[in-house]
């Protein structure tokens, strides 16, 4: 008998949480913030999802109801992606240690 | 046109990067490396989702259009914003992460052929309660997420805002989502949808309007949760296993920094959502003496003496702004050979990290920025202690006086040091209304007024 394709993801679905469980709790407190600027980045790439959607419109119909969703999506997911990954960027620039300095 | 193989390879190796990418903020040294392998793990998901679906006709040209916009702002967000903003900055792309996962949702129900679920009216059942479960999730964050950005940005009061039979309104529309996603499976019906997604709406605001400006830090790690799961919820209606994977290291990434936040206030995560403040369980105790002010001059003396200063800042550095007068005080202090190092409360602030970050921007050097536990021992042999717009996390009621509603909460034992100086606006009893007993500490002196005001007058005087 075939295993179901959804038990599969179920299966890399929970093995993620362990890997995120692991992962998260080696992170410093002091980077607390960009861990939440950077999982909100990521996170973002449900953009792929919204790609689908946009690309699924005829040449002759670019924008119907469903692909236009799918752009306004493309628009949210991007100002996420872009401006978290600059914004983690960004801080993470500020935590250095001073050098030559006492 | 990729194959479905080898796209799921390319999304396994974007799955790894984003993995790094966590992985690099063990350390401030790893982790710039680990946002660019999360920037390489993006790009490469982006790619090989316009090769795999393969269709380069004008639309292509209109998704990149709209891709570089929304990149634009979300540019220009990120120069611009200054770090104090932060909080709301969070919340705000919560709210988008959230909204989008309810337009895919949307797209996906009007036209499920293009992602091969099934046809209108005739969607694959898993399908659906995938697809309900991320519209809902989605809906969710983002009206929730909405809420705190107002209360962040002040927009919005703190206060947390209750009424009667609350609790139960909220679970009546809670079981409402799952009865409806139950119809929506049977009928198909385009009504039951429009309004699973409009009550989620309203779930998402009335879950966040009862919890208060100082509960923000779970409230946030919280709704980071929640886009996670939307985004899992998602990648399960696509069959993405990148999607799922990202989805879930976000979702438990934001769970376990709600359970450090809940945790650092010992508060259980459901009395936080719930709301309001935690339960008090009889009279406080009465705070007997008075609070002692003192003027610039007199700190300045005490500080010119003093060999070990640790300093303890709160939310109050952060709105009046007082960082930048803090590293100054810092770097004249440390050039006279004292030693001297930060105590951070993992709640100070309203965000995880807030405090931290107000800090690094300040060019304050991260190795004598502190956590709890790694300097509350050394209070008793540090000379000056000061309290820099905190409150409840220095607030000694909460080991003393068990009917303290901060009771057992961990807390900065600022009183162990020789003298302790509290920067403060005025005699109030701040955000939560409970009293504090180190403000009438014998060794306690009060140094009254705006704190980036007080600390410039102090600089002034520090040779």
């Amino acid at each position: 008998m075939e295993i179901d394709p959804f038990i599969f993801r179920l299966s890399i679905f929970i093995l993620s949480i362990f890997i995120g469980y692991y992962v998260v709790w080696s992170v410093t407190p002091s980077l607390h913030t960009p861990l939440m600027s950077v999982t909100n980045a990521i996170s973002s790439v449900i953009i792929v999802g919204a790609i689908i959607a946009a690309l699924a419109g005829s040449s002759e119909n670019v924008f119907s109801i469903s692909s236009t969703f799918g752009f306004i999506a493309i628009i949210l997911a991007a100002v996420n992606i872009f401006g978290g990954f600059l914004v983690t960027q960004r801080m993470l620039q500020m935590y250095k240690k001073k050098k030559g300095k006492k | 046109m990729i194959s479905a193989n080898l796209s799921a390879v390319f999304y396994l190796i974007s799955g790894i990067l984003f993995i790094l990418a966590l992985r690099g903020l063990s350390s401030p040294d790893t982790s710039r490396q680990g946002n660019y392998f999360g920037i390489a793990g993006m790009i490469i998901a982006i790619v090989v989702s316009f090769l795999s679906v393969g269709n380069f006709s004008t639309s292509l040209i209109y998704v990149i259009i709209f891709l570089m916009i929304g990149g634009a702002i979300g540019a220009f967000i990120a120069f611009k914003i200054p770090m104090t903003a932060m909080p709301e900055l969070v919340a705000g792309f919560h709210s988008l992460v959230g909204l989008a996962a309810v337009f895919v949702a949307i797209a996906a129900y009007l036209n499920p052929e293009a992602f091969n679920l099934g046809n209108i009216g005739d969607i694959k059942l898993a399908s659906l309660i995938e697809m309900s479960i991320g519209a809902a999730v989605g809906a969710i964050t983002f009206s929730g997420s909405i809420i705190a950005f107002l209360k962040l940005r002040g927009i919005m009061s703190g206060f947390p805002v209750t009424f009667s039979g609350q609790h139960f309104l909220n679970l009546i529309l809670g079981i409402a989502i799952f009865v409806l996603i139950f119809y929506l499976c049977k009928t198909q019906s385009d009504n039951i949808f429009w309004t699973l997604i409009a009550i989620s709406f309203l779930v998402g605001v009335l879950l966040i309007i009862p919890i208060g400006g100082a509960d923000m830090p779970v409230v946030i790690s919280m709704l980071n949760s929640y886009s996670g799961w939307a985004a899992a919820a998602t990648g399960f209606m696509l069959g993405n296993d990148l999607l799922i994977v990202t989805g879930a290291l976000v979702g438990s990434s934001g769970a376990i920094l709600s359970y450090i936040m809940c945790k650092a206030m010992n508060r259980n995560f459901v009395s936080v959502i719930l709301g309001g403040f935690g339960g008090s369980q009889g009279p406080q105790m009465k705070v007997e003496g008075e609070q002692i002010a003192i003027e610039a001059d007199g700190v300045a003396t005490i500080l010119n003496e003093a060999d070990s200063v640790v300093i303890i800042p709160g939310y109050g550095m952060a709105v009046a702004q007082a960082q930048q007068s803090v590293s100054e005080l810092v770097r004249k202090l440390r050039a006279q050979g004292k030693n001297v190092r930060f105590a951070i409360h993992p709640v100070a602030g309203r965000l995880p990290g807030h405090m931290n970050v107000l800090l690094a921007e300040a060019r304050v050097p991260y190795d004598i920025v502190m956590e709890m536990d790694e300097i509350n021992d050394d209070f008793p042999e540090t000379d000056v202690a000061i309290v820099i717009g905190s409150n409840d996390i220095v607030n000694p009621a909460a080991q003393d006086d068990p009917n303290s509603p901060i009771a057992g909460m961990p807390v900065l034992e600022c009183w162990k040091a020789k003298h302790v100086f509290v920067s403060k606006r005025g005699q109030g009893t701040g955000y939560s209304g409970i009293e504090n007993p180190l403000f009438f500490k014998e060794n306690t002196r009060m140094f009254y007024g705006d704190a980036k005001e007080s600390l410039n007058k102090l600089l002034a005087l520090i040779n």
